[in-house]
């Protein structure tokens, strides 16, 4: 594994293993959570959680050549994590390592530079080991084999994200910091994602009860945001539903087909919206004016219909059951014959 | 065309004999499929029905299909599979070589129609320029075309783009890539093991797109609907599609500013660039990971014709070069209404039914379009 040194933990701490990290600088969990002088841990680790809930992303600390404050910066990611552990609650683990990972990406944006060198390389390398993509520059520009940037690109529905609206030049294709960043989103959050489910389960201690009990609470305040569904969904739905719900990315055949069935159904636009909020590129602009366009509310003034069994189908979305025979459009699913 | 159906007993002993002899007398010089353990094989017989999910082991047991079952037709997958021979779910797919298909059907040339003939679904009657058969007027037909060399030619230019994408866009070293004629109306160009292999379907759609340059938006190549963005304009020595561009669009050309209804007339430009810079292949194929290509060295029962490499694009004349059934002379019915040239040779029109004696790959050629019947000697 990649050994980085403290100001390269401070900007990837997901990298590194919470614990033994935390046993490397000579601190037990025990006193991490009855020392009142490490208290200010917690507090800067709740403090980067709630701003993750909220949709934001961490700033660093200014001044980051200061070791200790490398140190808070790595330590209040890696308490957060242990608390998030302890609470247990995955919408805020998710909100979290999206937000995680958006703070990734703009590390990442700045360290792939080609100059300084060093830093480049070190990006270059993170990059190779935990997702297998070899970055480099080529005449001065950065580029990804092409194979690479299509399994990823094709779950991205702009145009420009289209391979023949590429620079592509002997395999590779030519991409700029933030388009190579954007390219890796979905992957640097799962990585998170995993880091946080796959850690070992923390002991309980006193001082950790208080903020874990007011992680929880803040936890069931997004809980009563998700969208009610009724009734018994087909299972392409009830699919891409979940899918959305681990923040994972729906391609758009799918969140058409979703968006469509339940406007169908009789769902207002309000409604839907906030199914798409776990999305990872999820825009509230676009979604409710992408929603309202379905509707038929804006745009031409056309309901769009959902998509028949068969186009589902070809795009690979339908988990078709015994509930299913006969129907042509998810629509009649569940209705008496 | 699927001439089974206008077929009869003896044309079907006739052609599964001259197939026969071929596989006998060339055995040897049919390549073997790099990892032959790993794909799947079908056939198609004379008498119709398609048999699916085969393995064959090595050379030997390729070898035993060929002469033992009489195929009209030989397949072999593009895909590696740990158990080629289980049904789709439980194949276990490995990778799949990158193939694309270039038909001169596809290219809706001029000369089509002349060279089209229809087969009465009802009386076998052959007819041209009629919307229903003049014998029974029925309507059902089977359609039957008969390749001229301006197709050939117009599907080889196809090929020639594609390699240049392939080798200079895609980084493909030419080794890599072989040329196929397909046996009929067109090529197959093979790509072997590369770290294309393991894209899966919508990436291989994407590709596709890349290289029929199907999609394109100005914004590519700095045209926005409100301004330009001359930073952006792509130059002659641009790799890619950029440098293609560059060449045709831009230079003198190059739009100054942009208002709406100039960048509508870009975006238009770029989308008919599709058809003239680029390479029309046929996007069903590219997509499908679970499909059987016609194997190369077997011979296509749609002319008879043989499906080869082609070393030599340019010079390759199907005509003369892939053409391969024995020259004993047969006799046959043949109605044909269009002339054609093989093997050095020229035939018809036999515009009414007629008895003639021609090479045996010539009554093939007739009996695989569905024109010709055989007559027991
Ligand atoms: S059959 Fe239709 S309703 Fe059922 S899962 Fe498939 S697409 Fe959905
Ligand atoms: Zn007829
Ligand atoms: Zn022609």
């Amino acid at each position: 594994m990649l050994k980085l040194g403290p100001v390269e933990i401070a900007k990837y701490p997901f990298v590194e293993d919470a614990s033994s990290y935390i046993r490397d600088i000579g601190i037990t969990l025990e006193k991490l959570g009855t020392d009142p002088d490490l208290q200010i841990f917690i507090d800067m680790a709740m403090k980067r959680i709630r701003t993750a809930a909220d949709g934001g992303v961490y700033e660093s600390l200014p001044d980051m050549l200061d070791k200790r404050r490398m140190m808070f910066e790595t330590l209040s990611f890696l308490v957060a994590v242990i608390l998030l552990k302890l609470c247990g609650m995955q919408t805020l683990i998710r909100r979290f390592a999206l937000a995680e990972a958006r703070r990734a990406e703009k590390n990442l944006g700045v360290d792939l530079r080609i100059h300084p060198a060093d830093k480049f390389e070190l990006a270059k390398r993170l990059i190779g080991d935990l997702f297998s993509v070899n970055i480099e520059y080529i005449n001065g520009d950065l580029s990804v084999p092409v194979q690479d940037y299509l399994t990823r690109a094709i779950n991205f529905h702009e145009r420009e994200w289209n391979l023949v609206n590429r620079r592509v030049s002997k395999g590779r294709v030519y991409l700029t910091r933030h388009e190579t960043v954007r390219l890796l989103r979905t992957e640097i959050s799962s990585y998170i994602q995993a880091k946080i489910r796959s850690a070992k389960m923390p002991t309980m201690q006193s001082g950790f009860e208080k903020p874990v009990t007011e992680l929880i609470d803040l936890a069931k305040r997004f809980a009563s945001e998700t969208v009610i569904v009724s009734g018994e969904h087909p299972p392409c739905i009830k699919h891409a539903i979940e899918i959305l719900e681990r923040g994972e990315n729906l391609p758009h055949s799918g969140r058409f087909m979703l968006a469509t069935f339940l406007l169908n159904r009789g769902q207002s636009v309000e409604q839907i919206a906030p199914l798409f909020k776990n999305a990872p590129d999820y825009n509230e602009r676009t979604t409710m004016y992408q929603l309202r366009n379905l509707s038929g509310e804006s745009g031409g003034g056309t309901k769009y219909t959902c998509p028949s069994c068969e186009k589902i189908k070809s795009n690979d979305m339908c988990f078709a059951n015994e509930k299913c025979d006969g129907i042509f459009t998810p629509l009649h699913f569940g209705r008496k014959k | 065309m699927d001439g089974k159906n206008s077929m009869n007993d003896q044309d079907v002993k006739l052609l599964e004999r001259s197939f026969k002899r071929y596989y006998l007398s060339h055995l040897t010089e049919i390549p073997v499929p790099t990892d032959i353990a790993k794909r799947e094989f079908g056939y198609k017989k004379f008498t119709g029905g398609m048999i699916r999910h085969m393995n064959v082991q090595d050379e030997k047991a390729m070898r035993l299909l060929l002469v033992e079952n009489s195929p009209a037709d030989v397949y072999c997958s593009n895909s590696y599979y740990l158990f080629p021979n289980m049904d789709m779910k439980k194949k276990d797919w490995q990778g799949a070589d990158l193939i694309f298909d270039i038909d001169a059907k596809d290219l809706h040339l001029d000369c089509r129609y002349s060279h089209t003939c229809r087969v009465c679904g009802e009386c076998k009657n052959v007819y041209k320029e009629s919307s229903k058969c003049p014998q029974c007027n029925s309507i059902k037909h089977i359609s039957s075309s008969w390749p001229c060399k301006n197709c050939i030619n117009a599907a080889k230019k196809q090929v020639v783009k594609l390699v240049d994408i392939l080798e200079n866009d895609l980084g493909i070293c030419a080794d890599l890539i072989e040329i196929y004629f397909s046996g009929n109306e067109g090529f197959h160009v093979h790509v072997g093991k590369t770290e294309y292999n393991m894209l899966e379907p919508r990436a291989r759609v994407a590709l596709g797109d890349y290289i029929r340059f199907y999609n394109v938006m100005p914004e590519t190549y700095g045209v926005r609907r409100s301004k330009i963005d001359r930073k952006k304009f792509p130059t002659e020595d641009d790799p890619g599609w950029h440098g293609r561009v560059a060449k045709k669009f831009f230079g003198k050309n190059a739009p100054r500013s942009t208002s709406n209804t100039e960048y509508v007339k870009i975006a238009e430009k770029l989308k008919n660039a599709q058809y003239t810079m680029g390479a029309c292949i046929d996007m069903q194929v590219t997509g499908d990971i679970h499909r059987i290509f016609r194997m190369p060295g077997s011979l296509n029962s749609k002319s008879g014709l043989a499906k080869i490499l082609c070393t030599d694009l340019a010079k390759f004349d199907p005509y003369q070069d892939a053409c391969f059934i024995d020259c004993d002379l047969v006799k046959i019915s043949a109605q044909c209404p269009i002339r054609f040239s093989l093997g050095g040779r020229t035939y018809g029109p036999y515009i009414k039914e007629t008895k003639v004696e021609v090479e045996r790959f010539a009554a093939v050629y007739m009996m695989c379009k569905g024109t010709a019947h055989a007559i027991s000697s």
